[in-house]
């Protein structure tokens, strides 16, 4: 009995991976040129350093050798991917706008209710364009802006975002960088001025809905001194036979004193590569919080990072990683200490799966400066079988001796004796391990708005189902 | 009415033989004591009822209410009303007491448990068993010390009310007030006259405060002698020694 439950069945996605008729009302050539990139800028209505910007991104892009290291990509062809897909409608103001059959894609994700119940804005994005908008007005009346990244690149702001666009997060930081600097599509921005506090979340849907469509959404957020926001990014997309590519970049300034939570879900789709790249620059006495699950996805690189760039500026990452069948999930963190009394703190959980891997990467850099600083890095990791696989590769470089850092690393099982303490109590064998396995998740879960934990646990219930033989 | 017959059970645990050929019957309303010493197979009786995948029975029958339970999955034999406190609770991190009771009630019952009548009576079985109110979302087990972790047991078993309750060395590790509260969940239990319980244990301090109808001495996998609640006096004078004696005389 022990020896056959070991093996764990691939799961059904069939409630995630469904998909509308091709419906887009323009598509690029495959494949990616300078002459491409000026198409994009120009429907795009970029304004001129934009444009500039896309066309030195694709040279980089285009001097710049694949990653070397992590998990192979080398089923990604990049010939092969449509990198800008439109969707029939522009920006809409109100739900009754949003055509149906969009509508029925998002309903059938849970979007709409979770918008009704407690959002304070949606911009959901709809392959590459944001289709559906809308910022509650008490958010606006604090001056709070919250609008795609094309608008605001025409709106008051536009200087703003140009001294802030792709500075935290350079084209020449690696390939896909670059790329996204050359084909950046839709993405949210979001200004908080000083002092304000934004009570209810806001967020922001990303899905892909075109065979052989990339994604590379830009989220800008400012939050400037004092201020407070939480940012939601919740992704799932359907299931395509050709490679995917998501190469998405988040910019994150946080100001003086300010708080930001970032939280994302992320549950793409089996065959997707999700090469993202996040950035947090974190001023004196500011904090980012980290909140991210990781759950679908062919292959994965996704190493939040946070700057801590003035006195006492503090990061917190809370994560959780599911690798199932077929995926190679590469997922951590990078927090460099800039300044005297930083502090960061990791706490991270992977888990693995019918031959799924997942790989916890993290470093921890201590600058000179960084005097009397802490770091406390802490993994665990549950491996559900004994044909998956779980590795951690922690990294420090601390330059002075002025500094408090804690490291702690744990592989484990499910243990047959949890299994029978909790189904002598009358849970079956798949509920038992759902039960521990949510449990392991809490870190996660428990930093959840409730509607998103309760989206996660169905998630993870989903992800074992069939987990007994 | 006859609750549990055991007939013939041989058990191994990894190819060792425990129990050899053991012979057991408890009726509704009746608590048993299983007595010995360390090694004598107490936990193996124990764990085999309650269905443990590490322990084979390889001869025998365990039949409860009338039902083969060998072979059953454990959580059935839960829903058929067995229920074991253990030893060792394990720890569940990121699962709270209260919501797994709740769930294990839904689950083994097949019906939605109404959460006002049940936040009442985790309270009001709390308090009785001495524990604050915190304990209920407090992660199972996790950070429990040895005496929480038998209280929450106890609480388990007046939460979802089997019809046969194993207590597996409840008593170990209790300090002398625990061991109270302990007895008194345990009176609590006794009261349905529809259940049957069975108490393992290895010292007989749980026992001076507990009604007891039948001793079982088991020594060396057999049972070595029965008899009534005055059994339990004599082996607190004398120990075990005239029972091993008996055995390896046999053996």
């Amino acid at each position: 009995m022990a020896e056959e439950k070991t093996f764990v069945d691939d799961i059904d996605r069939s409630r995630y991976d469904f998909r509308n008729e091709d419906g887009e009302s323009f598509k690029v050539e495959e494949g990616l040129t300078p002459a491409i990139v000026e198409q994009i800028s120009r429907e795009k209505n970029d304004p001129e350093w934009m444009r500039e910007f896309r066309l030195h991104s694709l040279e980089v892009y285009n001097n710049t050798s694949m990653p070397d290291w992590g998990p192979s990509i080398e089923g990604l062809d990049m010939d092969n991917i449509v990198t800008y897909v439109r969707p029939h409608t522009k920006m809409s103001a109100s739900w009754d706008e949003v055509p149906e059959e969009i509508k029925d894609t998002f309903e059938r994700l849970g979007i709409p209710q979770a918008e009704r119940e407690s959002l304070a804005g949606v911009g959901a994005q709809y392959d590459s364009e944001l289709v559906y908008h809308n910022v509650r007005e008490e958010v606006a009346a604090k001056g709070v802006i919250y609008t795609d990244l094309e608008s605001a690149l025409h709106g008051e702001r536009a200087q703003m975002i140009r001294e802030h666009f792709m500075k935290l997060v350079p084209p020449t930081d690696h390939k896909f960088a670059a790329l996204h600097g050359a084909v950046w599509s839709g993405g949210s921005f979001v200004y908080v001025p000083p002092g304000v506090s934004v009570e209810i979340p806001l967020q922001s849907y990303f899905r892909l809905n075109s065979p052989g469509a990339g994604q590379f959404e830009h989220t800008l957020i400012i939050v400037d001194e004092g201020a407070y926001l939480h940012f939601i990014e919740g992704c799932s997309a359907p299931k395509y036979n050709v490679a995917n590519l998501h190469a998405g970049c988040v910019e994150l300034f946080v100001g003086k004193n300010a708080t930001l939570r970032y939280s994302t879900i992320e549950n793409w789709s089996k065959n997707m590569y999700n090469l993202n790249t996040k950035r947090a620059l974190v001023e004196e006495g500011a904090k980012v919080e980290w909140v991210s699950g990781s759950f679908g996805s062919h292959v994965s690189y996704l190493y939040p990072m946070s700057v801590l760039a003035g006195r006492g500026a503090r990061s917190e990452f809370t994560g959780v990683t599911f690798a199932g069948a077929g995926q190679n999930l590469d997922t951590g963190c990078k927090v460099v200490h800039n300044a005297p009394d930083t502090s960061s703190y990791v706490n991270t959980r992977s888990i693995s799966k019918s031959g799924g891997i997942s790989t916890f990467r993290s470093a921890v850099v201590v600058n000179e400066k960084a005097k009397n600083s802490k770091s406390a890095v802490s993994c665990q990791s549950l491996m559900i079988d004994d044909v998956s696989r779980s590795d951690t590769i922690p990294a420090m470089d601390i330059r002075t001796d002025k500094a408090d850092i804690g490291h702690e690393a744990r592989i484990g099982r499910i243990s047959d004796d949890a299994v029978f303490y909790l189904m002598s109590r009358g849970v079956s064998e798949e509920e038992a391990r759902a039960l521990i396995v949510s449990g392991f998740a809490e870190n996660v879960s428990k930093e959840l708005p409730l509607e998103y934990a309760v989206e996660m646990n169905n998630l993870i219930r989903i992800e074992m189902k069939g987990a007994i033989g | 009415m006859e609750l549990l017959n055991v007939r013939d059970l041989r058990v191994s645990v990894e190819d060792k033989e425990i129990l050899h050929g053991l012979k057991f019957t408890a009726n509704r309303g009746e608590t048993h004591v299983i007595m010995g010493p360390n090694g004598a197979g107490k936990s193996t009786f124990g764990n085999i009822l309650m269905g443990n995948p590490a322990y084979q029975a390889t001869s025998g029958s365990i039949l409860f209410n009338g039902e083969e339970l060998l072979d059953m999955p454990v959580n059935e034999r839960a829903a058929k009303g067995l229920f074991m406190s253990f030893q060792n609770p394990i720890e569940v991190p990121g699962v709270s007491l209260e919501n797994f009771i709740r769930t294990a009630l839904e689950q083994r019952d097949h019906k939605r448990v109404r959460l006002w009548e049940f936040r009442k009576e985790i309270k009001r079985t709390l308090e009785n068993l001495m524990m604050d109110e915190s304990y209920a979302s407090r992660d199972l087990n996790v950070g429990f010390s040895g005496g929480e972790k038998k209280k929450a047991e106890i609480l388990q078993l007046l939460m979802l009310k089997p019809s046969l309750a194993i207590l597996d060395e409840t008593d170990s590790g209790l300090d002398v007030d625990a061991v109270r509260t302990v007895s008194r969940g345990i009176e609590e239990f006794q009261k349905d006259k529809d259940s049957a319980l069975i108490i393992i244990t290895h010292n007989a301090a749980i026992l001076s405060q507990l009604h007891v109808d039948r001793v079982h001495v088991l020594v060396d996998g057999q049972i070595a002698a029965e008899g009534d609640a005055s059994l339990i006096d004599e082996i607190n004078e004398n120990g075990f020694a005239r029972f091993e004696e008996g055995v390896n005389g046999n053996g």
